[in-house]
């Protein structure tokens, strides 16, 4: 009993700086920022007043918010899907046994490993129109006839930055998806070939249901990473061209340390959150509900 | 044999994207500035330093690594003497609701960082932390910790709970079992936390941008997007400056790379 009780006694010592760190610098911060977005702050000139819903009344008639909110959306929904897609063809091929397994599944860490910040410097040279790389291998495959502007054509630019993120966070979803596919028996396979199931059928009869799971993680912590982007758009197009590329977290990032307007940044800043909270929530519902649907049958007597 | 072949296509088309741009950026840190205007060839022709020379020439770059090492230093530091204990507790110690005590945690990853930037900066300013080493090495240690408690968790339940025991019938405390077991057991998943850490904080830019003015403090990635390019972008530069950036990160990862991998899927999979 004693012993009991200076067991939860150290249980509780083991903990305490680890959640006091968090509280302090996460937690605390966080209830600081919802009190910050009902005030009209701006630090350097002395405004520091209650302004009710103010900033969440101004959110609504700001056509920037939207249109970052729009960009945000689209960036992360186009990029997520093909991240998933590539990333899940990846998992496939490296899933498999070979020679130099372990070399090539080392490489591919080495995009998601590399700062973002450089990973973003080298894509906007490879976008350089006049001794970018990209302009040079479609102009030798004679797929475009004049050097295109990547970054600097607002269709373009949104584009050029989803394939700078695919291209870095590709792996990180083929390595979540891999530790799927490891942890599907492999006789279940085997046994349905036995029965003459083809590879596709193996695929989407055998793998994809068993990788549900998988799927759901990866899918919902690319979602939420790509919703809160800043440094990889930043770096590479710093929200332009006519702010076609700007981000919620640029936006946010634009209003609180470019305009110093610390009471409607942090309103836009909880927004934010708020927005990737509900989106993540969908997700798991949208996910946990194709999943009941496609068991019914089978659990049907 | 078809299907071999079919294999080793898709394997080499995939690497090839995933490749090709950091050895153009390689290619690009060898190259003149009169090689950078000239393209083809593809490759540097001859090869030249110069680049390498022109980052630390009239330009704190030097200094920059040095904050970079260190705040990524202390971080995985802190980041270890914090989460490992909480680590330690979650798994092995009868404690009421120890698994929502660890989702409690992971909480915090849910949280952008970007949402919690502006009194992130107001704080430090306040307690005159303000670019300084520790600012950085506080705010990564916050948003890194989640992850390396649920890493080490992953670790420590590993551990053969026999192993614990005989520690305490030996006449172990319960610190005693954690410092002189557990620990050494899981050495591996430390040192993976600790490098997660590490790369982490290396590669952090948000609050580095926000929670520096100066290179007494500015981290590597901050010294990269804020290069300076008078008339023309120095690109030559850029790509060198890249090169040293990711080498260190490169060589951890590559060394490292089977306990990482553990860790960081060990959660995806488990339900």
């Amino acid at each position: 009993m004693t012993d009991q009780v200076s067991e939860r006694r150290t249980a509780l010592a083991f903990l305490l700086p680890g959640a006091l760190a968090v509280t302090v610098l996460v937690f605390v911060p966080l209830v600081w920022v919802v009190w910050l977005s009902f005030r009209r702050a701006m630090p350097v000139f002395g405004v520091d007043r209650f302004a009710g819903l103010e900033n969440f009344v101004h959110l609504f008639s700001d056509s920037r918010f939207w249109a970052a909110a729009g960009n945000t959306l689209y960036f992360a929904v186009v990029a997520v899907s093909i991240e998933v897609i590539l990333g899940l063809a990846i998992a496939l091929l490296i899933h498999q046994r070979f020679r130099g397994r372990g070399l090539v599944r080392a490489a591919v860490l080495i995009p998601w490993v590399i700062p973002t910040v450089v990973t973003a410097r080298m894509w906007e040279w490879i976008y350089n129109p006049e001794f970018g790389l990209m302009n040079y291998l479609l102009r030798t495959v004679s797929l475009i006839s004049g050097p295109v502007s990547w970054l600097g054509d607002p269709f373009w630019a949104i584009h050029a930055a989803i394939l700078a993120d695919v291209w870095k966070t590709t792996p990180f979803a083929a390595l979540l998806l891999l530790a799927g596919l490891a942890s599907i028996p492999p006789d279940l396979a085997d046994a349905a070939r036995v029965d003459g199931a083809g590879l596709w059928q193996v695929f989407t009869q055998i793998t994809l249901p068993l990788l549900r799971p998988a799927l759901l993680v990866t899918v919902l912590f690319r979602f939420l990473d790509s919703f809160r982007v800043f440094d990889a758009i930043y770096v590479l197009t710093g929200g332009g061209p006519a702010n076609t590329t700007e981000t919620l977290a640029i936006y946010t990032y634009k209003v609180l340390f470019q305009t110093m307007r610390f009471g409607y940044g942090s309103a836009i800043a909880l927004s934010t959150f708020a927005m990737s909270g509900v989106a993540s929530i969908v997700i798991v519902g949208l996910g946990s509900r194709s999943a009941r649907a496609t068991r019914s049958p089978d659990d049907a007597p | 044999m078809r299907r071999r072949a079919g294999f080793l296509l898709l394997l080499f088309v995939a690497l090839g994207f995933l490749l090709t741009p950091p050895l153009w950026q390689v290619a690009t840190s060898l190259k003149s500035r009169e090689q950078l205007s000239m393209l083809p060839p593809l490759l540097p022709d001859p090869p030249t330093l110069e680049n390498y020379q022109g980052v630390f020439a009239g330009r704190p770059f030097g200094r920059h690594i040095l904050n970079g090492t260190i705040v990524a230093a202390l971080t995985a530091l802190l980041a270890l003497l914090l989460g490992a204990p909480a680590a330690f507790a979650v798994s092995r110690l009868a404690i009421a609701r120890a698994r929502t005590l660890l989702f409690g945690f992971l909480a915090v990853s849910w949280i952008p960082p970007i949402a919690i930037v502006s009194p992130m900066y107001l704080g430090m300013r306040a307690l005159g932390l303000r670019d300084t080493w520790w600012a950085l090495v506080l705010a990564d240690t916050a948003f890194v910790l989640p992850l390396t408690i649920w890493f080490l968790t992953t670790f420590f339940d590993e551990i053969p709970q026999d192993l614990l025991w005989a520690a305490r019938v030996d006449g172990a405390t319960t610190v005693g079992a954690f410092v002189y077991v557990a620990l050494p057991l899981s050495a591996p998943g430390l040192a993976a936390a600790a490098i997660v850490a590490f790369i982490y904080a290396w590669n952090e830019f948000l609050f580095s941008l926000v929670l520096t003015s100066s290179p007494a403090a500015q981290t590597v990635p901050v010294a990269i997007a804020l290069f300076p390019g008078l008339h023309e972008m120095p690109w030559g530069e850029i790509a060198a400056a890249s090169v040293i950036a990711s080498a260190p990160v490169l060589v951890l990862i590559l060394m490292f790379q089977r306990w990482i991998v553990q860790g960081l899927t060990a959660g995806a999979v488990r339900e």
